[in-house]
C-alpha cells in the first residue's frame, strides 16, 4: 500500500502543515533580521538630515532598534507561548505541594517564569496555592518571579543592552524571588491573609479542566500565536515609546547630568530609583528603552537595575488585586522584602561594577 | 438545556470567551443557559485557577485562556 498523504490521519497531516509552515517563516526571520541594519542606514539615507548630527544619530537608533527588537520579541514570545503550553497552574500546584521550603521556593520562582499567568488571575492563583496547603512564602515566590522574570523583559534586554546584562537581571530576578520568598515563609504570616481565603479549602476538582498535557501539536502553536497576536498589541506601543525616549536621550540629554543624578557615587540613588519606581506601571517593553539610553549616558548599573525591577516588580495597580486577598499589614511586608532584596541587588552592583 | 458558568473577573478574554460559548451554541441549536461569574470569591471557590474557566453541568472542563472552538463545540455536543 503506498503511503501519501492523504493517508495520514488528518491531526498527523496538519501537525506537519504547521510544522513546515513555520519553519519557513523562521527562514524568512532570520533573512530579513540580518539586513535590518542596511535597511535602517538607507532610510536615514533618504531623510534630510545630517547622518553625523544628533538628529541622524538618534533617528538611525530608531529606525534599527525597532524593527529588531520587535523581530526579536515576536520569535521568542512565540516560542515561550508553545513552551508554556506544557505547564499549567493546575500542573505547578501539583510539583509544588509537599516540598520542602527552600527547595519550593526555588522551584516556584523556576516555574513562575514558564507557567501561563496573567495578572487578571493573580488572586485566583493565590488562592488555589494557598488552599492546596502551599505555603505563603512559596506562593510568593511564584508571584513575584512570575511578572518580573519574564520573557519580553529577558529580549529586551538583550537586543538593547546585550546579554550579560539581560543574564545578570535573569539570575538576580530569580534570587529575590526565592529570597523575599523565603523570608516571607519564616515569618509564618499565614494568619495575614484575609479571613475569608483560609476558610476556602480548594478540592482538586479542577485537574479536568486542565488541558496542558492533551493537547495536540497545532493548538500549542496556536497558543503561540496567540500569545504573539495578545503580548504585541499590549507592548508594541510602549517599544516604540520607549525607544524613541531612548533614542531622545542618546541624543540630547548630557552625559554629566546623568551621572551626578545616577551614577555611582550618588549613594542615596539606589533607595530614589526603587520609590521611584513604585507608583510607575509600565511593562518591560516600555522601561528597558530607557534602562539602555541611561546606561548609555554614564548611569550606574545597580541604579538602573534597582530602578527597572522596582518597576516590573512593585507596582501599585498589582497591589491593589492582592489587597482583595491580603490585609494591608501583609502587604506592607510583601512591599518591604521585596524593596530591601532589591536595593540590595543595587548597591551590590554599584559597589563591584 | 445545558448549563454553562464562564469564571472570569471581567478581563478581555473572558469576554471573548463568553461570546464563544453562545455562539457555539447557536450554531449547534443547543438549549444553553450562559451565567457568567465574576465574583473572585466564587471563582476561587469553584476551583479555577486562571480564568477564563468554563464549567457545564457543573464540571470544570478549561481554565486559562481562550479555549479552541472546535473544543467548545465538544463540550456543548456531549
Amino acid at each position: 500500500m503506498s503511503v501519501t498523504t492523504q493517508d495520514l490521519p488528518s491531526a498527523r497531516r496538519s501537525a506537519l502543515v504547521w510544522t513546515s509552515g513555520i519553519a519557513v517563516a523562521a527562514v524568512l526571520w532570520w533573512v530579513v533580521y540580518h539586513r535590518l541594519s542596511a535597511a535602517a542606514d538607507w532610510i536615514v539615507a533618504q531623510l534630510p538630515v545630517d547622518p553625523a548630527s544628533h538628529t541622524g544619530a538618534a533617528l538611525a537608533f530608531f529606525f534599527y532598534d525597532v524593527p529588531k527588537v520587535m523581530m526579536l520579541l515576536a520569535l521568542i514570545v512565540f516560542a515561550m507561548g508553545v513552551v508554556r503550553s506544557y505547564f499549567s497552574p493546575e500542573k505547578t500546584r501539583a510539583l509544588l505541594s509537599g516540598r520542602r521550603e527552600g527547595v519550593a521556593n526555588t522551584m516556584a520562582a523556576g516555574l513562575g517564569v514558564l507557567t501561563p499567568f496573567c495578572s487578571c488571575s493573580a488572586v485566583s492563583l493565590f488562592i488555589g496555592f494557598v488552599s492546596a496547603g502551599i505555603p505563603l512564602g512559596v506562593t510568593f515566590s511564584f508571584l513575584i518571579a512570575a511578572p518580573m522574570v519574564n520573557e519580553v523583559a529577558l529580549i529586551l534586554l538583550v537586543g538593547l543592552v546585550g546579554w550579560p546584562i539581560a543574564l545578570i537581571y535573569l539570575g538576580f530576578g530569580l534570587a529575590i524571588a526565592i529570597g523575599a520568598g523565603w523570608v516571607i515563609g519564616r515569618m509564618h504570616l499565614e494568619g495575614w491573609l484575609q479571613d475569608w481565603v483560609r476558610e476556602i479549602h480548594s478540592g482538586g476538582n479542577a485537574s479536568g479542566a486542565d488541558d496542558s498535557t492533551s493537547l495536540t501539536l497545532p493548538e500549542r502553536y496556536r497558543k503561540g500565536l496567540d500569545s504573539l497576536r495578545e503580548i504585541f498589541g499590549k507592548v508594541w506601543l510602549w517599544i516604540v515609546l520607549g525607544i524613541a525616549m531612548g533614542a531622545a536621550i542618546h541624543g540630547y540629554v548630557p552625559q554629566s547630568l546623568m551621572e551626578r543624578i545616577m551614577g555611582a557615587d550618588a549613594w542615596w540613588s539606589v533607595p530614589a530609583a526603587v520609590v521611584l519606581g513604585v507608583p510607575m506601571y509600565t511593562n518591560a517593553a516600555g522601561v528597558i528603552p530607557i534602562v539602555e539610553a541611561l546606561l548609555g549616558k554614564g548611569a550606574a548599573l545597580g541604579t538602573v537595575l534597582a530602578f527597572m525591577m522596582s518597576v516590573i516588580a512593585l507596582s501599585l495597580p498589582e497591589m491593589i488585586i492582592l489587597r482583595q486577598v491580603l490585609t494591608l499589614r501583609l502587604i506592607v511586608v510583601f512591599i518591604g522584602v521585596v524593596a530591601s532584596g532589591i536595593l540590595a541587588v543595587g548597591f551590590l552592583f554599584n559597589a563591584l561594577f | 438545556m445545558k448549563d454553562v458558568k464562564v469564571y472570569g473577573p471581567g478581563c478581555k478574554r473572558c469576554q471573548a470567551t463568553e461570546t464563544m460559548v453562545r455562539e457555539v451554541a447557536a450554531e449547534l441549536g443547543v438549549d444553553v443557559r450562559v451565567e457568567k461569574v465574576t465574583d473572585i470569591v466564587a471563582i476561587a471557590k469553584a476551583g479555577v485557577m486562571s480564568t477564563p474557566g468554563v464549567s457545564v453541568d457543573g464540571r470544570l472542563v478549561h481554565s486559562g485562556g481562550l479555549p479552541d472552538r472546535s473544543r467548545v463545540a465538544g463540550w456543548l455536543a456531549a
